[in-house]
This record gives structure tokens, C-alpha cells and sequence, in this order.
């Protein structure tokens, strides 16, 4: 089996659902003889031409609207917005129309439209490059959600994504892209979406995370196991909405304890949802408060103090302790 | 360094890249003549057509707005006065053309099919009213202004791509084309040679704000120019002008000739919806000056002058659109109110687990009572 990184695998699953389906097409900025900012499109253009793999001119808002005129057609198109830090423009296209065309129309017009974007810090990137503004999108009904956290739940959920009749916002941790390799299956197959998955089982304590914390919130398990002989279990949420949140509290109702880990600002994140979601679903069985660790609730710095935003090992690691001991 | 100054001695000559010239389009004029040349080919049958639709869409608006007033519809958009710009536009289209429109086009609506009782269903608070019939090509009423614009690029390049005979027609008004999004939408169909007519229907108004505070052109229609499409304003109030200038974008489209612009000059006869005064902001001559241009009354006096229609058929035409919004007006009020459930009915696909759980608590709340 291959060991791909994010990029590759996100790439193959792109190429294989054109490959499935001749109404799949990607659009976006530089999507095409440059294969994106990121490579994610790499060949694409090439091997499905021009017809299929549409260069667009710099306009968010437009290149969305587009795509839900060609989704209503019957299309299903894969947008790439360069940086999530400029979905803005597109956001009242996602949240005005693309969201609510099924529901506007009573059902005569659906949606199929996924719309990827690369998000989050860690990369020493310019401004309005490493945001983590996953609750917006959360927050919109009629939209669906998901962050991948690895090569292979990458290839599958875009796989899902890409084939619900539904629109999806696709959110891609840059982070993670080329930091990673793992064994990817060549052929095609599908991570189903709204679906939290177990990452690690554990008994003494639940890590919650998403996208690149995951990692984070893995490794943080293995020092605890390690050095303080606590068994973290490790959830990876994968789909925000629709939120699995049977399985959050199955694990939580089992361990008694829950750490959230997310880079995003703390007020009105999706960390404050899955503690709130717990104190509905397991009140009694918590051993101690839900605790959020997050980024602050401050604009992300740049690179020099990039590393005082994010969430890392050793803060998780601490306050996984103090939740044990409190 | 700028051209037209000296460089070395040399002058560097000014030379002219670009120039345009705006173009109007009338057909009928106010007594009911016609400039024969520029008459579209319409059937007499087709003009009766048209005359009893624009009817029918007045009759409706007339009878919404006593409806509004008595409490019994919600806030609407009075389409009074506007009825020759987009029914005319409509006219031009084929049943595979897609048309986009923005909010003030009911003879739209109806034109593709819908009951008028579907009309007063939604307007009056019932999202159910809001299903076209299927295979209508027609997308739902859209509120925010400008944002649609791009659907009908997408819907259009999807035909192209399909090697559909057909294009897209979409409609807006003069206060979109302030809005980012009429120039992204304008810029992405040229860009990619999408087969779509814009419409906008400039009716002077944008709720408080006049054209001229809208835009520093002397015209919209001149605003085609910068996105290199053939741009032209019509007579709005003149549905053989619209007719003929949608119809010549259509076919330009279908011929891969891209996209184009129409400025329909018209005007608001009415508030901008049952929730506004006009009597705040409007001088009140320009209506007077306006009601002269009435596109209904125009038409009629054309039929009057060609043998289409006299006086007895005149106002049979008015009882007949009345007799049938009075029936669709029937109808609306023996409805059903909306089953709760209709919160949740088109939401996804399938409903996730936890919004099903909120239909449940919803639905037992209503059960129960509390």
C-alpha cells in the first residue's frame, strides 16, 4: 500500500470520484495549470481537461454562486478556496443560498456542491492564513461540516462528501498536509460522514479533538499512558455537523472525564457545543468539569508567537492532570 | 509615465483604446403605435397571450395588497408597473431556458406554471407555496439582493457544457448592481461566455434610495461595457421592447456569443413592499409622470388600435382575472396551515439524528401543549 500524505491522498480522491462520475468538476483559484497553492490539484487539469478542472477568476462569492447553479443543473462541483481566511465573501453564498436552496425550493433543487478550504495555523503563514473558523460554518443550518484528520480519513470523507446530495464544507488542516505519511489504499472507498471515530481506547479519560489536534490530543495520550499511567481514549470528531455526539457521550459516559482539544477561539467554539452536549447527555456520570482547551479567543499571531495560540502536547498533557485530579 | 507628456523631447501621443456608445430600445409608445421595423414576431394570438397574463399579474397584486391590509397575507413585494418588463423578458423564453429571478416577478411565476394560489401561499407565510412545478426550469424567490446573479452563471454554463440548446435568463434591480456580487456575476459569465441574459429591471427605487444615489453613470445599461458584453436599455413599460431585446440575447447566447445586459427602464408604481411608504421619500409628481407610461393601459391601446381587443373584451379580460384570483384567493384561505413538521421536511437529505430529535420535541410540544 502507498504512503501518502494529505495533499496525495486528498488529490486521489479527487481524481477517482471525476474518474466515477463525469458530473464532478473542480473550480477555484489556480486549481488548474498550477494545480493549486497547495498542490492539492496537481494533474488534475491535465488528465480531465479544461472542462473539468475550471481556473476561475479571483471572486469567492462568484465562484460559490457558480457552483450552486451548477449543482442545481446536476453538477457536482469541488471548490477550492484558496485559504479558509478568505471564505468570507463566499460565506453569505453558503449560508444565503447554498444551505437553504432544498429548503427554499421545498425540495425540487438540491445542492451537491463540496467547498474545500485549507485552515488553521501552524505553518508561520501571513495574516488571515491560519485561522481555525470552524464554528461558523457549524453554526449554519442546512450546511455539513467535516475535518480530516489524517491522509486516509482525508481520502474517504472527500470521497463521502463529494457524493452526498447535500452541500459540505470541506475544511482541510494545512498543518497536516505534508506533515504526515500513512498507507492509503489505491482503490476508492468512503468514510462515512457523521460518524465520530475512536483514534484510541482508553478508560480513565476521553480527548476529544478534530483536523490537526488529533495528533495533538494522540500523542499527548501516549506521554499520559506513559509517564503518569493514564489511558486516554481519543476521539476524532471528523464530522462536526452533523454531530455524532452518541458516540462523544458513550465514550465520556464510560470514562467520566473530558478533555476537548481545538485551536479555535474558546467562546462560542465547538468545544463549548460537545461540553454542552455533555452536560445534556451524561451529567452524572462526569467526574469533572468538561474542560475546553483552545485557542485563545485573540486573533491568531503570526509565526513568532504562533506557537503561544496553538493548542500543544504538553498543555494537553497538564490539563488532562488537572481534570484527573480534580 | 503618463501618455501625453513629453518624453525626451518626443510627445507621447494619446491614443483611444476603447470607446462605447449607449443604445435605447422602444417599440411601443404610449398611444399604442409601433415602430413596424423593430416590431418582434409575435402572434395575435401571443399578444392576447401576454395581455391577459400582465393582466391577471396586476389583478393579483391589486388583490394581495387589500389581502396584506386586512391582515390576511404577510409582507409582500407589489410588482404595480412592472409587469410589461418582466413578463416580456419572460416571453422571450423557451421552457428549457432557466430563469433566476430576484423578487418582483410573479407574472413570472405564473407564466412558468405556478398557481396563483401557490403565489398567495408563500407570500402569505406558507414556505409550501414555494414548490415550482417540476421541470419548470425556475428557481425559488430570492430576498437578498444580487446574490442570486451567479446561480443563473452556473445553471448557464451547465447547459453550455451539456450541449443544451438553452440559456438562462435572470432578473435584478437597479439597487444589485451596486452590490459586489452583480459584478462578480457579470464578470464570471463573460469570463467563461455563459449563455445568460441579465435583466435588471431598473424601477428607480431601491426601497428609499433613487438610481441617481445608486449609480454616478448616466445609465446602467453602459455598465455592460466594462465586462465586455453588449449591454442596451430598453423601454420597460414596453413589452414588445423587452420581448425583442431578450430574445436577440438569447440567441446571441445560444450562438456562443456569451452573455448580455439589459437595462429595463421602468418604474415602481408601488411602496417597495407592503411594509414601506413611499409617501416618505417620493415626490409624488413622478408617479403621476409614470402612470402616463402605464404598460398595461400601452398594450391595450395597441390591441384597441390593431383589432385585438375592444371594449367589451377589455374589461372581460379584467372580470376573468379577477373571477380567477378571487378563486385562488378562496383557496388560499381553505388551506391547511402548515403542518410543524414542515420546519424539518427539507433541511438534508436525511435528517441527522439530533435534528431529529429536535422535530420530536418540537412535534411533541405541539402535541401536548407545553
Amino acid at each position: 500500500m502507498a504512503r501518502l500524505n494529505m495533499v496525495e491522498a486528498v488529490n486521489q480522491a479527487l481524481a477517482q470520484e471525476m474518474e466515477r462520475d463525469a458530473k464532478v468538476v473542480v473550480m477555484g483559484e489556480d486549481v488548474g495549470r498550477d494545480g493549486g497553492v497547495f498542490r492539492v490539484t496537481d494533474g488534475l487539469i491535465d488528465r480531465f481537461g479544461e472542462d473539468r478542472v475550471l481556473d476561475t477568476p479571483l471572486c469567492e462569492s462568484g465562484i460559490v454562486g457558480m457552483a450552486i447553479g451548477m449543482a442545481i443543473a446536476g453538477y457536482r462541483p469541488v471548490v477550492e478556496i484558496q485559504f479558509s481566511g478568505f471564505a468570507y465573501p463566499a460565506y453569505d453564498q453558503l449560508v444565503c443560498h447554498a444551505s437553504r436552496m432544498r429548503n427554499r425550493s421545498r425540495g425540487r433543487y438540491t445542492v451537491p456542491l463540496v467547498v474545500r478550504m485549507p485552515f488553521g495555523g501552524g505553518i508561520r503563514a501571513l495574516e488571515h492564513h491560519s485561522e481555525s473558523m470552524e464554528a461558523i460554518f457549524v453554526h449554519v443550518p442546512g450546511l455539513k461540516v467535516i475535518i480530516p484528520s489524517n491522509p486516509y480519513e482525508a481520502k474517504g470523507l472527500l470521497a463521502a462528501a463529494i457524493r452526498d446530495p447535500d452541500p459540505v464544507v470541506f475544511m482541510e488542516p494545512k498543518r497536516v498536509y505534508r506533515a504526515v505519511r500513512m498507507e492509503v489504499p489505491e482503490e476508492s472507498y468512503v468514510v462515512p460522514l457523521g460518524e465520530c471515530r475512536v483514534a484510541r481506547e482508553g478508560a480513565d479519560v476521553t480527548l476529544i479533538s478534530w483536523g490537526a489536534h488529533v495528533r495533538t490530543a494522540g500523542e499527548a495520550a501516549e506521554r499520559l499512558a506513559a509517564d503518569h499511567g493514564i489511558e486516554a481514549e481519543v476521539i476524532d470528531v471528523r464530522t462536526l455537523s452533523p454531530f455524532d455526539e452518541g458516540t462523544v457521550a458513550e465514550s465520556v459516559a464510560k470514562t467520566g472525564r473530558a478533555v476537548v482539544v481545538a485551536e479555535a477561539p474558546r467562546t462560542g467554539g465547538f468545544a463549548s457545543e460537545i461540553a454542552a452536549r455533555l452536560m445534556d447527555r451524561v451529567i452524572l456520570r462526569l467526574e469533572a468539569p468538561v474542560r475546553r482547551v483552545t485557542g485563545f479567543d485573540a486573533i491568531p499571531p503570526l509565526g513568532r508567537l504562533e506557537d503561544y495560540y496553538q493548542p500543544d502536547v504538553d498543555v494537553v498533557v497538564k490539563e488532562t492532570i488537572d481534570t484527573m485530579e480534580f | 509615465m503618463p501618455a501625453g507628456t513629453a518624453e525626451g523631447g518626443v510627445l507621447v501621443p494619446i491614443t483611444t483604446l476603447a470607446s462605447y456608445s449607449v443604445q435605447r430600445l422602444e417599440v411601443l409608445d404610449s398611444e399604442g403605435t409601433v415602430d413596424k421595423s423593430l416590431m418582434p414576431e409575435v402572434s395575435a394570438d401571443d399578444i392576447r397571450g401576454l395581455y391577459r397574463l400582465m393582466v391577471e399579474t396586476r389583478a393579483l397584486d391589486v388583490r394581495m395588497l387589500k389581502l396584506q391590509r386586512q391582515g390576511r397575507l404577510g409582507t409582500f413585494p407589489q410588482v404595480l408597473g412592472q409587469e410589461a418588463a418582466h413578463i416580456g423578458a419572460a416571453s422571450a423564453c423557451r421552457p428549457a431556458d432557466w430563469i433566476v429571478p430576484a423578487f418582483r416577478e410573479s407574472g413570472v411565476y405564473l407564466m412558468r406554471g405556478v398557481p396563483m394560489v401557490s403565489l398567495l401561499q408563500y407570500w402569505g407565510g406558507d414556505e409550501r407555496g414555494a414548490l415550482v412545478p417540476e421541470g419548470a426550469r425556475l428557481l425559488p424567490v430570492s430576498i437578498p439582493v444580487g446574490s442570486h446573479m451567479m446561480h443563473a452563471v452556473g445553471l448557464a454554463w451547465a447547459m453550455k457544457r451539456d450541449g443544451e440548446d438553452a440559456a438562462a435568463l435572470t432578473f435584478f434591480g437597479d439597487g444589485a448592481t451596486s452590490a459586489g456580487d452583480f459584478h462578480e456575476a457579470m464578470n464570471l459569465a463573460a469570463v467563461f461566455r455563459a449563455p445568460v441574459v441579465f435583466v435588471c429591471q431598473n424601477n428607480h427605487w431601491a426601497i428609499s434610495i433613487p438610481v441617481r444615489r445608486q449609480t454616478a453613470t448616466d445609465t446602467i445599461a453602459q455598465k455592460a461595457v466594462a465586462y465586455g458584453m453588449p449591454g442596451i436599455q430598453v423601454d420597460g413599460n414596453d413589452v414588445f421592447a423587452m420581448h425583442r431585446a431578450v430574445k436577440e440575447g438569447l440567441e446571441r447566447a445560444l450562438a456562443g456569443g456569451g452573455p448580455t445586459f439589459i437595462e429595463a427602464f421602468t418604474y415602481r408604481m408601488s411602496d417597495h413592499t407592503t411594509s414601506d411608504d413611499a409617501k416618505r421619500y417620493r415626490p409624488p409628481e413622478e408617479l403621476e409622470v409614470w402612470s402616463a407610461r402605464d404598460p398595461l393601459s400601452r398594450l391595450a391601446a395597441y390591441m384597441k388600435l390593431n383589432g385585438l381587443l375592444d371594449e367589451a373584451e377589455e374589461a372581460a379580460f379584467g372580470e376573468e382575472a379577477d373571477e380567477k384570483v378571487a378563486e385562488a384567493v378562496a383557496a388560499y384561505e381553505a388551506l391547511d396551515p402548515p403542518p410543524p413538521d414542515e420546519v424539518f421536511a427539507h433541511l438534508y437529505d436525511e435528517l441527522p439524528p439530533d435534528l431529529a430529535a429536535q422535530q420530536t420535541a418540537l412535534l411533541s410540544r405541539v402535541r401536548t401543549g407545553v
